[in-house]
């Protein structure tokens, strides 16, 4: 039961990693087929709210616990990974923190507008999670702008409070420095004549004040935005013009329009996106290759700024193919813990248990750091993260002893057979000799080996235990 | 790390993790707690230049009125300072001689953005920030073997300040919890974590990305035991519930238990007040009060057990805000700050002159436009005084250059 290394490598990028029956799939129709599928998610049924909602009675759209074991649930279960791998990666980018929200608006509607569904709220507004999974792969100028409209970015950036009279900088800085262009190719005053472009850019209350019921939605207020002319160091249009006219208040939102389409067909931006996504698809050991990314950002600008043409670029670029990217990523919290769920198995378990190994491994979802987002690769391997690494896998492997007891039954004649039986099953990278030894040596440790049932029940766990909290485990 | 990773492992030698060297390595020794107070914090509304003709018309909303600031005297240059009337326990300090408040710290072409302005700050670098931090490259230069917990890091990720290449810092957000867990009972238990200890101890020449990763369960394991001892500590006095003192309380019970560690890592977050900033009362009055109440806390707590001798607490952030508000009653990012340092060994008083509010371009205390506070000292001079002063190093070989001259003599 050996499947296609090149397939795993695939999922553990473009997904959260396989299950048996799902590694078992896409070999089959083989790594062409493969990507093919995952970029095309929409062609693929999603039934993954209806299994969530048949299990213990949540509210993910109210209770922000809830809405991460909903997203936790969706990552280890989707059909369409790689949806929901790109929602992760845009949720990262746009990095929004619940907390902040939480703090001006409650909880509850920070909730909502942070990961509801559309169907979910009284005005059919989607939350941010949703955007980013209907934007996961279409064209990245309209998922600025629609974040640019965003409710939870207008309280998270401040744009609720951008007036003409005192324009407020925090979204005109972030929108140049982290999500697109990246420091040093703005200057101060552009940061100011875009806090001026997104000028009435605000929310609205809808309802009473008291209603449970009232919310927010985005709202151009044209008296209050700046209608003046605002000039930038760089080019807004495609005639290289450098400044965006004065404009009547009524018509004023085409300014933000315009600013965003010129940060969005950006040469830096291409360039930038093409580094997160070799960091992000192909590999945190290498420096990302100039090559790729000159090759990935023309893919990009030739498209249009069309995400799903530029992700399946990286995904049939030699670079991410090669074998020696494979394993050569740190994987994110969730990333792990996905994974593990899957390798492991997850009947029965409940998710909450994974949401404090979750923070302590320094990954709360709906949490990042800041607005520059989760700091990536090896920072995730503090003493404290890689501990919480090996205490989630002692808690997943406890609480499914039962199964994991049952499946090793008949698979552990010698130490040797049941290493291998695991290692067949589970996708740590490669051990060498001597760690490969070590595990032997546990298992033959204590008691001499008889295979009984009674003594899988202990080495079972044990062993799956220090697989899955070993270094090689926590490499993608 | 960012590329630091092969450096790293190359320099990794693995250490003897012996309990009585680290004790002996630890005891008497001084030691350093680094606050960051993450976000960008406006000192003007901590260390409030009250009598600034300008400063009322530029913060119509969020001016500390004379009448509210704690009044701590004048500065060199007469001006008049108060403190944020939430900082009562500093002030105590203060006026004890053992608060230092450092005024106009900064660089020239200070960065606005935050991860810029931290990486600036954490490297001690703002040419370019590439390489481990400023405490990294202390740490890498104390003598092999360096005691895996030379330095303690109080939140979740690495700072980059305490990026080393010869040692990986634990981070230790809560040392009750910092413990190797297991499906099985005891025994097992113990056998899972011989083999995991076996396992992390290989570090593969040609694997680096995995060898620091092993490094690191390597010094999660021979940090754990001592940990524990920590976990178990009774302070002197109660402090506030939450995340900053709760990590101020570990790093006191680490000094009590005196396991060896010479560098604590702790930040505090929420300064980035570009909205409803509402000094007095609303959000950076509740800053201002967590940093007083847990920075309270410990300096009694550790004065109790004549601790604060051996103590420095340094406070930075990673720039100063804008002079005039905005018109969200917040403030933006501007340039120059405030550090404070105490300890029982700090002369206390007010460093360096506070900038005069007036818009005015040719105002030489401003810059860009007079719009923000223009460094007077750099935040160098003041890491090498802790360097040269408090940790007894070479500040010119860490720092990378000398930056003695001008530094203000806290210490």
């Amino acid at each position: 039961m050996t499947y296609d290394p090149r397939i795993q490598h695939l999922l553990r990028r473009a997904g959260f990693g396989a299950t048996a029956a799902e590694a078992a799939y896409y070999s089959q129709r083989g790594v062409a087929a493969a990507i093919d599928e995952l970029v095309n998610f929409g062609r693929v049924a999603d039934d993954v709210d209806a299994r969530f909602a048949a299990g213990e009675p949540l509210s993910p759209s109210s209770v922000i616990n809830d809405a991460r074991q909903r997203w936790l649930f969706r990552m280890v279960s989707t059909r369409r990974p790689l949806q929901e791998k790109m929602a992760l990666f845009w949720h990262n980018h746009f990095a929004t923190a619940y907390s902040k929200v939480a703090g001006r608006v409650g909880g509850p509607e920070a909730t909502r507008m942070m990961c509801a569904k559309s169907a979910e709220h009284p005005a059919g507004i989607r939350g941010q999670l949703e955007l980013f999974r209907d934007y996961a792969l279409p064209n990245f100028r309209d998922l600025l702008t629609e974040v640019a409209r965003d409710p939870a970015m207008l309280v998270w950036l401040d744009g609720r409070a951008n007036t003409k009279v005192r324009p407020q900088e925090n979204f005109a800085r972030e929108i140049m420095e982290l999500f697109t262009i990246g420091v040093g190719q703005f200057v101060e005053a552009d940061v100011y004549a875009g806090a001026r472009v997104f000028t009435g850019w605000n929310l609205q209350q809808i309802g009473n004040r008291d209603d449970p019921n009232a919310f927010y939605q985005f709202f151009y207020n044209a008296a209050q935005h700046d209608t003046n002319a605002k000039a930038f160091s760089f080019a807004i249009y495609g005639n290289g013009g450098r400044t965006i006219p004065a404009r009547a208040a009524a018509g004023g939102m085409q300014d933000g329009l315009d600013l965003i389409a010129a940060l969005a067909r950006h040469p830096e931006t291409a360039r930038r996106l093409a580094r997160k996504l070799w960091s992000f698809f192909v590999s945190e050991v290498q420096p990302p290759d100039e090559r790729f990314v000159e090759q990935i950002a023309t893919v990009y600008l030739q498209s249009d700024c069309h995400m799903a043409s530029t992700v399946r670029a990286v995904l049939l670029s030699r670079e991410f193919q090669a074998q020696s990217s494979h394993f050569a990523r740190y994987s994110w919290p969730v990333e792990y813990v996905a994974r593990a769920l899957k390798e492991v198995g997850y009947a029965g378990y409940p998710l909450n248990n994974a949401l404090s190994p979750l923070s302590n491994m320094g990954q709360q979802l709906f949490e990042p750091p800041d607005v520059g987002g989760w700091t990536l690769g090896p920072s995730w391997f503090s003493t404290a993260g890689m501990l919480a690494r090996m205490n989630f896998a002692s808690n997943l492997v406890g609480r499914q002893r039962t199964d994991i007891g049952r499946a090793a039954t008949g698979n552990g004649a010698t130490p040797e057979a049941l290493l291998s039986f695991y290692l067949d099953r589970l996708t740590p990278a490669p051990y060498e000799r001597a760690a490969y030894e070590d595990l032997l040596a546990y298992l033959r440790g204590g008691a001499p080996w008889t295979g009984t049932e009674a003594q899988l029940r202990v080495k079972a766990p044990g062993l799956l235990h220090l697989i899955v909290g070993s270094s090689e485990y926590q490499l993608v | 790390m960012r590329g630091g990773v092969a450096a790293f492992t190359l320099g990794f030698a693995a250490p003897r993790f012996l309990c009585d060297a680290a004790l002996a390595q630890g005891a008497g020794f001084r030691n350093l707690v680094v606050v960051y107070l993450a976000g960008g914090n406006d000192s003007l509304s901590m260390l409030v230049p009250y009598r600034d003709p300008f400063y009322a018309a530029r913060r119509p909303t969020l001016a500390v009125p004379a009448g509210q600031a704690l009044q701590i005297g004048t500065d060199s240059a007469g001006n008049e300072l108060g403190l944020h009337p939430r900082l009562t326990g500093l002030k105590t300090i203060f006026n004890e001689g053992r608060l230092a408040l450092i005024q106009r710290t900064g660089y020239e072409n200070s960065s606005r953005s935050h991860f810029e302005g931290t990486d600036i700050w954490s490297t001690a670098k703002p040419e370019s920030t590439q390489g481990p931090g400023w405490l990294g490259r202390y740490l890498d230069s104390i003598p092999a073997p360096v005691d895996p917990l030379s330095a303690w890091n109080t939140a979740g990720e690495t700072p980059r300040a305490l990026q080393a290449q010869t040692v990986a810092v634990p981070s230790i957000l809560n040392p009750a919890t910092y413990a190797f867990q297991s499906p099985n009972g005891t025994a097992e238990a113990e056998n899972e974590r011989a083999c995991a200890i076996r396992m992390s101890s290989h570090l593969p020449i040609e694997r680096p990305h995995l060898s620091f990763v092993n490094a690191s369960a390597q010094a999660a394991f021979a940090t754990l035991d001592r940990v524990a001892q920590v976990g178990a500590y009774a302070p002197s006095i109660t402090y506030p519930n939450n995340g900053f003192a709760l990590a101020l309380r570990a790093v006191a019970g680490a000094l009590s238990a005196q396991i060896g560690t010479r560098v604590f890592w702790v930040q505090t977050g929420g300064y980035d007040t570009h909205a409803a900033q509402n000094t007095l009362n609303g959000s950076y009055a509740t800053l201002m009060t967590t940093l007083n109440d847990g920075l309270t806390a410990f300096y009694q707590d550790l004065s109790n057990q004549g601790l604060m001798n051996d103590t420095l607490v340094l406070q930075f952030s990673e720039f100063g805000r804008r002079v005039s508000e905005n018109g969200s009653n917040g403030t933006d990012h501007g340039a120059g700050s405030v550090m404070m340092a105490f300890g029982g060994q700090v002369r206390g008083g007010l460093y360096g002159t506070a900038p005069s509010l007036s818009p005015d371009p040719a105002n030489p205390t401003l810059e860009n436009g007079a719009n923000d506070v223009r460094h007077e000292t750099d935040f160098r001079s003041v890491y090498a005084r802790v360097l040269d002063q408090w940790l007894g190093t070479d500040s010119a070989g860490i720092l990378g250059g000398d930056f003695r001259s001008g530094s203000p003599e806290f210490l």
